[in-house]
């Protein structure tokens, strides 16, 4: 088995274990750490097949290379602002949860309102 | 002379993995932050020590050699300054962080 | 099994392990750690796969920058009150999403198996029009010059990233500055850290850039280092993060796609296309369109960690 074939496995895994988190795990960070963890996932499927892709010369097909460096940056992009949506969410409502009936944080400090 | 260069290289880096595997079971043996903490940089700054000097007589050039010690010296400065404030924070707010 | 086999075995087991840990781990600070730890033996992985670009861009972007961001969120959302007991899934629901899991697992690997030995590819035709573009790299040839068109709408996509972070601000800090104030007496050990590096850091976040056009490097890495540089020196309160107000900051966001654009529109008039370039004049426009896409990299990376402003404007 090759290098690239095993790394395309592993990329195959970590979208799964990704998916995973993304759907049991109720925190929103742990939900933005899976979702990052499916987005390299995907990227590894790319990386096996720039390195299938080598030909002319070049130990890898440079097209998918740029794809996923884009695909990197994008992602980061996008981690920034849903981590930027769960700290206002806690700012808000004092909790960092999903669930719509959570309320807002009540405006005198001290008074237990939970 | 080759073989000789050889043979140091793998005696100083079989030396910093030897360092490196030391810090780890430190990490994860070790009772407290503290001492966890004074494990892993002891023993990962002379583990990459070791490792660079070995990887140096198989540089391709001078330059290429001088980034080695110079990542090295900058992972130490990295490192210190991690520890410093690691210290620092259980310090502060006492070993359960 | 060669040695290099049992690496690579190695290697994706314990990318896999750390990946495991960063979604079962018991807190979300631990399991932040640990995605930077993934993503660091990512870049291994890359570099297995001979895509060094990828490789740095992995390790800069992908682990630290996003690492920087995830720790300082969850260090903030440690009073997060979440009850685990009462929101967790139950047991039949975590069996049926983690059977859902497995199956696109499989669907992906059995993709994986099935990839002819060698692929499609769109190498020959980038080494074949690589000398028109005056570049060594083949990748930052299909980043700026063959795929030119998606780069500078990730570009815009990294701008419409900082409108939305700007945009979560309250309205009476609208226009202030995000982060912490500049300190008095900054942290000694932070502020002589950020001193030693900053310079260095620079340095060689130029030194990649400008590298990436013959050798692996380029705009998005260097950017990143640059980026880091500057959140090291605001992280320990040397300087404080501009006022979102700023124009010459408002200037430096859109200075990338904006000059990125400009060349694609003067490529129109003058060279026939959109986006294409002048024959013996690409290299020397390819490289001004990198510096200022460095540039605004290097700026918009520190704004979006940042996030949105939390200090009044000052007038």
């Amino acid at each position: 088995m090759s290098s690239a074939t095993l790394a395309g496995l592993v990329g195959a895994a970590l979208v799964g274990l990704g998916l995973y988190g993304v759907i049991a795990d109720p925190q929103p960070l742990r939900k933005i750490l899976a979702f990052n963890l499916i987005g390299s996932g995907v990227f590894l499927v790319f990386g096996i097949v720039a390195r299938k892709g080598a030909a002319a010369g070049l130990s890898a097909d440079p097209v998918p290379q740029g794809m996923v460096i884009t695909g990197i940056v994008v992602a980061f992009a996008a981690s920034a602002l849903a981590v930027a949506l769960t700290l206002r969410l806690f700012e808000e409502t004092g909790r960092a949860t999903l669930r719509p009936d959570a309320g807002t944080k009540p405006p005198d400090d001290g008074a237990d309102a939970e | 002379m080759s073989l000789a260069l050889d043979l140091f290289s793998i005696a100083a880096i079989s030396a910093g993995v030897f360092f490196f595997l030391a810090g780890t079971v430190g990490l994860l043996r070790f009772p407290d932050a503290l001492s966890r903490l004074h494990a892993l940089t002891k023993a990962d700054n002379l583990g990459l020590g070791l490792i660079v000097l070995g990887l140096l007589p198989r540089a391709e050039s001078l330059l290429a050699a001088l980034m080695l010690v110079a990542i090295w010296a900058l992972v130490q400065l990295a490192g210190a300054t991690a520890a410093q404030l690691i210290g620092r924070a259980v310090r502060r707010k006492g070993p359960a962080i | 099994m060669s040695v290099l086999q049992a690496l690579d075995v190695g290697l994706a087991l314990l990318v896999f392990a750390v990946a495991a840990w960063t979604v079962f781990a018991p807190g979300p600070f631990a399991a932040t750690v640990g995605y930077v730890v993934y993503g660091l033996l990512l870049s291994l992985v890359w570099i297995r796969l001979f895509a060094v670009d990828v490789a740095l861009t992995e390790a800069a972007i992908g682990s630290g920058v996003t690492g920087v961001l995830l720790i300082g969120a969850a260090a903030r959302l440690r009073g997060a009150e979440t009850t685990p007991a009462e929101e967790a899934l139950t047991g039949l629901t975590r069996l049926f999403a983690a059977g859902l899991c497995l199956l696109v697992v499989a669907a992906l690997a059995a993709v994986v198996l099935l990839l002819p030995d060698q692929g499609p590819t769109l190498a020959p035709q980038s080494m074949e029009r690589l000398p028109e573009t005056g570049l060594g790299n083949p990748v930052t040839a299909v980043l700026i010059a063959f795929r030119s068109f998606d780069t500078m709408l990730e570009k815009v996509v990294l701008v419409l990233g900082v409108v939305g972070v700007w945009s979560l601000a309250a309205d009476r800090y609208w226009g202030g500055a995000p982060g912490e104030a500049r300190a008095e007496r900054p942290e000694p050990t932070l502020a002589f850290f950020a001193q030693m590096l900053a310079p260095i850091g620079i340095l060689v976040g130029v030194h990649v850039f400008w590298v990436g056009a013959d050798e692996p490097g380029g705009a998005f890495q260097g950017g990143a280092i640059l980026a880091a540089m500057w959140m090291i020196v605001m992280m320990a309160r040397l300087t404080e993060a501009p006022q979102a107000s700023a124009f010459w900051l408002r200037l430096a966001l859109i200075a990338g796609p904006a000059v990125f654009l400009a060349a694609g529109v003067a490529g129109a008039v003058v060279a026939g296309g959109f986006f294409a370039y002048p024959p013996g004049l690409a290299k020397p426009l390819i490289l001004f369109i990198e510096t200022f896409m460095t540039f605004t990299i290097a700026v918009t990376l520190p704004m979006l960690v940042a996030g949105p402003p939390r200090r009044e404007p000052r007038r």
